[in-house]
């Protein structure tokens, strides 16, 4: 799950060069840069879960 | 790859910087002054050994190869053709700062700062790691974080490659801005503590059998005001350096930026005093801080761009962010980390970047009128998405590979030793070796 996590994050980053990249008009590129974030925020949420609360580490 | 000189300053303009410049390494030592009191009594030599050798071994990384890739605007660069647009993605540097006249140029100024700025991006994972992360292990990180991950995000935003470029390129306000290094210092150093503190885990006892946080309160709040007053004048002239070269702002306009960075650290720490005041009956002095040090990230972006009101506002946002975070990385996430480092320079530093897009006022490219604020924003929301997207799984995929080859954490016996006596074999307090911590059951 953290892989998967991280390779979202990547993919969001992707999502904003691409839109960046590819599209020419100021409305559709910032919904996808925008679209890009979303994704990354949901890679975080996947690399957070995948950090589970330690437990038991009495000293 | 392209020849370049930078833009032109003046010799007195360059002579200021110089002295901004030099200011710099206050802030080094706030730093460590503050982790190291945030810290255990029983780890305070390791931290400020580690602190040192961050900084040395970042100069001499960036020294060797770091200022390669980062580079400087106008200056050699290794440049992609994308859609009919000249992408400027990695700095193409000779090594050892070969062919770099070391004379007062704006180029050879941004090595010097570069410099500093590596070494302070640096100390920002020492926070997070406290008590627990190996020296070798440090020194390690570090030269991965000033040879490859800062060096790469520095030439984005500082040496006019992609993100600099947006508002040339793509019509984006003036591009990314970030004038003191809230997102290229603080941002960076901040990720890669998120990123050392997952790999290595909580502290011993810090969590208990049911996963409820417990308090281990740092062992001098002296170090650590006294860290955040040093640090307000190192950020003085890094910000304002970091105008100069990066934005092109006249010396002058450095007391606009020293006012500007002082109202928001300070007003960041007010928020965070009455915030901890009222949710816990009296103001908490770590909290405090870590809202002081967030002030002073998240100013550095803006810091030339606002009035003082502005950046007060961006201070009292910052100390309100900065202290819930706290809370909620401790909680929620599981997250030990000693020093705040990760709430005080990765959520003060990148609030600090959104602040240009939703406070300052950027002048366009190539213009003294506002820029549309919407492509501004847009270019602010782009570098943090870089941030959060590139920097982050690469600061964490490089410290991952290297806990794979050595662990990066100090064995159990180490910990419950104190760092002091099992990496240095001497405290830093040897008249004072009572620590009713030290073996005790939690």
């Amino acid at each position: 799950m953290k892989f998967l996590g991280f390779l979202l994050l990547l993919a969001g980053w992707g999502i904003v060069l691409t839109a960046l990249a590819l599209l020419a008009a100021s409305a559709p590129r910032a919904a996808f840069v925008l679209a890009g974030i979303g994704v990354e925020i949901l890679g975080l949420v996947l690399v957070i879960r995948a950090h589970p609360a330690p437990r038991g580490e009495h000293e | 790859m392209t020849p370049g000189s930078g833009p032109a300053i003046s010799e007195t303009t360059a002579a200021l910087c110089l002295m901004f410049i030099f200011l710099a390494p206050f802030a080094g030592a706030g730093l460590a002054l503050i982790n190291t009191g945030l810290g255990r009594a029983r780890s305070a030599a390791h931290l400020m050994m580690s602190s040192l050798c961050a900084v040395s071994i970042a100069a001499v990384v960036y020294f060797v190869w770091g200022f390669t890739w980062q580079g400087f605007e106008g200056g050699p660069a290794h440049i992609l053709n994308v859609g009919g647009k000249a992408w400027n993605w990695i700095g193409a540097q000779p090594l050892f700062l070969r062919h770099l006249a070391l004379n007062g140029s704006p180029a050879s100024l941004a090595a010097l700062l570069g410099m500093m700025s590596v070494g302070l991006a640096a100390l920002i994972p020492l926070g997070s790691g406290a008590d627990r992360w190996r020296l070798r292990a440090t020194c390690a990180s570090t030269a991965l974080l000033a040879g490859v991950t800062y060096p790469i995000f520095a030439h984005w935003a500082w040496g006019g490659g992609w993100l600099a470029q947006l508002g040339e390129n793509y019509g984006l306000g003036r591009g990314f801005v970030d004038a003191g290094g809230s997102g290229t210092i603080q941002a960076v150093g901040g990720l890669t503590a998120l990123s050392i503190a997952w790999i290595l885990g909580p502290r011993r006892g810090k969590y208990t059998m049911e996963g409820i946080p417990t308090a281990i309160p740092g062992h001098n709040s002296s170090f650590v005001v006294l860290g955040c007053m040093l640090a307000m004048v190192g950020w003085w002239g890094l910000n304002s350096a970091g105008a100069i070269l990066f934005t092109g702002a006249g010396a002058g306009e450095a007391v606009a930026v020293a006012i500007n960075t002082t109202l928001c650290a300070a007003a960041s720490a007010l928020m965070a005093a009455v915030i901890t005041g009222v949710r816990f009956g009296k103001p908490d002095v770590s909290l405090t801080a870590n809202g002081w040090v967030g002030g002073l990230a998240a100013s550095s972006a803006a810091c030339v761009f606002v009035r003082p009101p502005e950046a007060a506002a961006i201070g009292m946002l910052a100390g309100a962010l900065v202290t819930l975070s706290v809370e909620w990385f401790e909680l929620r996430m599981s997250v030990d980390d000693p020093g705040g480092a990760i709430s005080a320079h990765a959520m003060g530093g990148l609030w600090g970047v959104l602040a240009v897009g939703v406070i300052a006022r950027v002048p366009a490219v190539g213009t003294n009128a506002m820029g549309e604020p919407p492509g501004q924003l847009l270019a602010q929301i782009i570098g943090m998405a870089t941030l959060i997207g590139f920097v982050l799984p690469l600061t964490y995929g490089l410290n991952w590979l290297l806990n794979r080859f050595r662990p990066q954490r100090v064995a159990a016996e180490g910990e419950r030793q104190g760092m002091d006596l099992h990496e240095l074999g001497a405290g830093a307090y040897p008249e004072f070796m009572t620590h009713g911590d030290d073996f005790s059951q939690r």
